[in-house]
């Protein structure tokens, strides 16, 4: 809410500076979010007189006049502006002046008439109000003054970030009382005339909802001229708060909105048929608001109505056909308590957010009707004239809140905030807010004050204790709590061992964002439903992921595109399946993805360049399934997904149970996704990865190990795995070692064979094996290979 | 005996001018060998009397060792300088680069929340994880933010449907702790959350660390106490901390907490207060029996601020050059 530091000090005025005043409001809760000064800096410009006004004899669009500004010579000066005319109250920089921007006014000659002075323009003087031409003062204005005194042009305008609780302080009143109480002072309210009716005119007031409407106060006012102008005064008010001028109906509605924080409305009079109707809307009816929208009024809206229809949706908006208008000579104020419950959500679900729905959903002190109406009949009356009928209410006491008692323990008290605030104190906060405060044995029995309906329980009152003590007043202690040590597993894999074994293997850690392009993951993931964000912030921002890929290889594309084309990132996330069987039917599982490309190692004097292949990052991931020193639970099984070229693809099972996926990216996702070259993901499910094996520690033999290396020729289709599989079952507990350490195809290799060089490292724990022993073994492992594999031993 | 003298005088000579080892083990053939010059000398003792020969035989012996011994050193001087000429040609240029697997780096977000983990884990608080599309109940009912609660418009929420959601803040995790754990409770949780908000100073995902901790006796003063120890450290800085009086409807009293900048300006740096009794009592916790407080902070707003990043958006376009500054 921005308001008039002016304004406010009409109401309490402490002996604090802006920043001060600033400071003190942020530190009770209200944040200032900004502090503008109304006009920009500037000197010497006074209000003066147009008397004489003519045609410029060598220019149009001049004019030539002569300024009375108090002095004993009138003063000439040459204006352009189109609206300048005989008799207006100006703006008058006088030769000396300075206006922002370091502007200096000095004497000059205007197409050969000579000029002391200008006259200004709002925007010349840096004050933010839209209009054509020169300033044009009331007629009233004193001839001879200073413009900033006079339009009081000093002030600022504080904007304040109200949170949600604090709607009493969506009005000068509150915000008045607020300050008040920081600083000790007592708050003035303006002053006005009560009316009194002239008139007996009245409309009946129907309320058929009394728990969304407890109270409904409507006057008629007769004969009003809403074609009068609103005062300056007014009008500068209502600017400062961020309102424009409208016409002095609008005007006053919005002036006591800001002055008290009552949303008001007011009907022509002339176009209600019948008694004025509280009640939810059917359903079916609709309404043209004020803004020219027609709705379709949803059945559990509030509605005032005449007896034929919906003129306006309650405590929101008002209705186009019933509104004031040039023409409109009868009104009726409105000025009710809305529930907050019958107005919360009403309109944001049709996308309608007025100052007055702000303000009803809240909260408006539910006492302060009738002293508003009055008030804003004042106004109407000194403005607009006319004749003002008695108002009439209707209200539901039952309905209407009711001040609140709460009992403040000092155990409580203390308790909470950890600190001792003095019963002085304490008593002397609560009294000050405005609240009824009986004190008893080791408590306060408080009874809040309407306005404050944010007041409920005892913590809200423990809250308004500190908040006004001071929070940086309470002192900052080291918690005291009961050291209890949480398990730990020494088998969990930390997901931070797992990051930082990424790390030390070059990569990246990347963060990308849970919903992807639907259409980018349709490439990776066709066929499968993905769940839809409805309102998302694009439609490239709109399916949650089903995996990490979409998002890595879109950074893959965009990293290439900037001239990075090595790239080695990774990703821990959540990915969101469909899964009925799954709370809130959505599997969310963490995964570990991660993504190669370009070549192994940036150029370097003395490595080859080359770019990755599979088993580069083949490798990395054996490196993450070596944490879990369980490398036997894993295995790799040739397998196939949409995203993956079909020939260089795996399933990564543990346990064989399939956990994740890797494999060269199919290459007809590198145009779509802006890939250069050939690019290498996996994706595993973290949850099944992170849990290692305990060491069991084994002897460690005396006897010398053997090593015998075998090379045999199989089939190219015939997987290493399996071999090496086999070799190890043949081995049993002798063969201590295994490593495939050649894989051979070409001269001396007949076509559609491969050789597959093996080292068997042999030994026992308890002798040394015998050379026939040895030779045994490996006979026994070519055996097995023949038989199973059709493996024939190279020469 | 002059012979022998000179002998000696020619063999020293000869090995001290030669800078060849094939050479000098010519020489030593020359003069110690089998026929050599010196052993000749010994074959002339049978000539002499037996009162000359030990004399004599002595001297040889002695041109014997004396040759020897020069050998030997001549010999040791050149494979000396040989080994220093093999090692001399065998030098490289130790400033080459060596061949290194290049360091990743962690993404400056996770590198913030490892840290905030560090702080608070060592204080005995456990990292507790959760969904991330949420019910309503978590993200808002049980954090006392009912169906129509100005609060809920603040959100900007991204709904599936009304009762189903990307959680907005990570306080579900703490709810759903408190359904499954009995007081005291010490947890953090950290993670993605999401708000339908793009702009400079906005992204519609980023991250949030929350921390909860309920027990009989904790209180604000605690409350502020810890929150200071850990902006303290996070920016290793006595900074001015200021707290705030604010509202969140599931802490009462609550604040908002800002630390000084370097421009002079207050930055409003985490969210906090004593947890609401509405929220322990929509978990089964007895608010006359235990309190508690919990805090909340934007993960992406302490990296800026720790690692001078301008620019909310570059933590998610993922580019290597800006990734690659955090190693």
């Amino acid at each position: 809410m921005k308001f008039s530091e002016s304004w406010l000090r009409e109401w309490v005025n402490p002996s604090v500076t802006r920043d001060e005043l600033s400071h003190q409001i942020t530190m009770a809760g209200l944040e200032v979010d900004g502090v503008d000064a109304v006009a920009a800096d500037f000197t010497g410009v006074i209000i003066g007189e147009v008397v004489e006004c003519g045609q410029h004899p060598d220019a149009d669009k001049l004019r030539v006049t002569k300024i009375n500004v108090g002095d004993d010579e009138l003063i000439d000066i040459v204006c352009g502006a189109p609206n300048c005319r005989l008799g207006l109250k100006v703006a008058v920089a006088m030769v000396g002046a300075v206006l922002p921007g370091d502007f200096k006014i000095k004497k000059a000659k205007l197409r050969g008439q000579p000029s002391f002075g200008m006259l200004c323009s709002y925007s010349e003087l840096g004050i933010d109000v839209e209009s054509d031409g020169i300033i044009e003062l009331p007629l009233d204005a004193p001839i001879g003054t200073d413009v900033r005194e006079y339009l009081d042009l000093n002030d600022a305008v504080i904007d304040v970030d109200l949170t949600a609780n604090r709607a009493d302080c969506l009005g000068m009143a509150g915000l008045a009382r607020e300050v008040g109480v920081l600083n000790r002072q007592a708050v003035t309210e303006p002053k006005w005339q009560a009316v009194t009716p002239s008139i007996d005119d009245a409309v009946v007031i129907d309320n058929q909802a009394p728990a969304s409407c407890p109270r409904y106060l409507g006057r008629v006012v007769k004969n009003v001229d809403v074609k009068a102008p609103s005062p300056l005064w007014m009008q500068e008010k209502l600017r400062r708060s961020g309102i424009r001028s409208i016409d002095p109906i609008v005007d006053i509605t919005n002036y006591v909105l800001i002055e008290f924080g009552q949303p008001m409305h007011a009907f022509d009079l002339n176009t209600l048929n019948g008694d004025v109707t509280i009640r939810l809307a059917d359903g079916e009816e609709k309404l043209t608001l004020l803004d020219g929208n027609e709705i379709t009024v949803p059945s559990d809206t509030l509605v005032i109505a005449d007896q034929q229809k919906a003129l306006a949706l309650a405590g929101v908006f008002g209705g186009e056909a019933s509104g004031v208008t040039t023409d409109t000579q009868d009104i009726l104020l409105e000025c009710a308590f809305f529930a907050p419950l019958a107005i919360m959500g009403k309109s944001r679900r049709l996308g309608l957010h007025t100052d007055s729905s702000h303000r009803f959903e809240r909260g408006v002190d539910p006492e302060l009707q009738a002293k508003v109406m009055d008030r804003a009949t004042r106004l109407v009356l000194d403005i607009c004239g006319g004749e003002a009928g008695p108002v009439v209410e209707s209200k539901s006491d039952e309905h209407l809140p009711q001040p609140v008692s709460i009992v403040l323990r000092r155990s409580k008290l203390d308790r909470v905030l950890g600190h001792h605030i003095g019963d002085g104190d304490v008593t002397e906060i609560l009294e000050r807010l405005g609240f009824n405060v009986v004190i008893a044995e080791d408590s306060w029995k408080v009874t809040t004050a309407t306005y404050r309906f944010d007041m409920a329980i005892e913590e809200d009152l423990i809250e308004e204790v500190a908040r006004i003590y001071g929070y940086n007043n309470i002192p900052n202690t080291a918690p005291i709590a009961a050291l209890s040590m949480p398990d730990h597993k020494e088998s969990d894999i930390s997901l931070k061992r797992v990051r930082a074994m990424m790390v030390a293997r070059g990569f990246q850690e990347a963060v990308t964002y849970s919903f992807v392009d639907p259409k980018l993951q349709e490439l990776v993931h066709p066929g499968e439903t993905a769940m839809i964000l409805p309102n998302p912030i694009s439609v490239e921002m709109s399916a949650m992921r089903l995996s990490t890929f979409t998002g890595l290889l879109t950074a893959v594309g965009y990293n290439q595109s900037r001239q990075q084309n090595r790239v080695r990132l990774f990703e821990t996330g959540l990915r969101f399946v469909p899964d009925e069987t799954a709370e809130s039917n959505v599997r969310q599982q963490a995964m570990l993805g991660a993504v190669i490309s370009g070549n192994q190692n940036d150029e370097h004097w003395s490595m080859e360049s080359k770019t990755v292949d599979f088993f580069d990052l083949k490798g990395d991931l054996e490196a993450i399934i070596g944490l879990t020193v369980s490398d036997e639970e894993f295995t790799f099984r040739k397998a196939s997904h949409s995203a993956l070229h079909p020939g260089q693809c795996a399933e990564i099972l543990r346990n064989d149970r399939v956990i994740g996926v890797i494999g060269a990216v199919h290459p007809s996702l590198e145009k779509p996704f802006g890939l250069n070259g050939k690019t290498f993901v996996f994706e595993l499910e973290l949850d099944a990865l992170l849990h290692a094996s305990l060491p069991q520690a084994q002897t460690v033999s005396k006897f010398p190990a053997n090593r015998r290396d075998i090379a045999i020729v199989v089939d190219e289709q015939v997987s290493a795995g399996n071999v090496v599989n086999l070799i190890r079952k043949v081995g049993e507990n002798q063969l201590v070692g295994l490593n495939l350490f050649d894989v051979y195809q070409g001269k001396g290799v007949e076509p559609g064979k491969k050789s597959l060089a093996i080292a068997l490292t042999l030994q026992d724990n308890t002798r040394t094996l015998e050379e026939k022993e040895i030779a045994e073994m490996v006979d026994a492992v070519v055996s097995e290979l023949k038989s199973e594999f059709n493996a024939l031993l190279r020469d | 005996m002059s012979q022998l003298t000179e002998i000696v005088e020619q063999a020293l000579q000869a090995i001290e001018g030669t800078d060849d080892l094939k050479a000098l083990d010519d020489l030593r053939v020359d003069y110690l060998g089998k026929k050599g010059k010196i052993t000749d000398m010994m074959k002339m003792m049978g000539k002499l009397s037996a009162e000359e020969k030990p004399a004599f035989g002595q001297a040889v012996n002695q041109a014997k060792q004396a040759v020897q011994q020069k050998l030997s050193e001549r010999i040791d001087g050149l494979k000396a300088k040989e080994l220093e000429e093999k090692l001399s040609a065998e030098s490289i240029d130790v400033t080459l680069p060596g061949r290194r697997i290049d360091n990743g780096g962690l993404h400056p977000v996770t590198r913030t929340i490892e840290r905030i983990e560090t702080f608070f884990g060592e204080l005995g608080f456990s990292v507790k994880q959760g969904p991330e599309i949420e019910d309503d109940f978590h993200n808002f009912d049980a954090l006392n933010i009912s169906e129509h609660h100005p609060a809920r418009a603040d959100h900007d929420t991204f709904y599936f449907n009304p009762k189903l959601m990307l959680r907005t803040q990570t306080s579900g995790v703490q709810i759903r702790t408190m359904e499954n754990e009995k007081p005291p409770l010490r947890i953090i949780s950290p993670g993605r959350v999401y708000r339908n908000d793009y702009d400079q100073t906005h992204t519609p995902m980023f991250h949030q660390v929350e921390g909860l901790l309920v027990d009989e006796h904790v209180n604000f003063a605690e409350l502020k106490g810890i929150l200071h120890d850990f902006l303290r450290n996070f920016f290793e800085e006595d900074l001015q901390v200021r707290f705030r009086p604010s509202y969140f409807p599931f802490t009462e009293p609550s604040a908002e907490v800002d630390v000084m900048g370097k421009n002079g300006k207050w930055l409003e740096v985490l969210g906090c207060g004593m947890v609401h009794p509405n929220v322990l009592r929509s978990v089964g916790i007895d608010p006359e029996q235990y309190q508690g407080f919990a805090f909340g902070m934007g993960v992406e707003r302490l990296s800026m601020l720790r690692y001078g990043v301008n620019d909310l958006r570059s933590f998610f376009e993922n580019d290597l050059r800006f990734l690659k500054q955090f190693k």
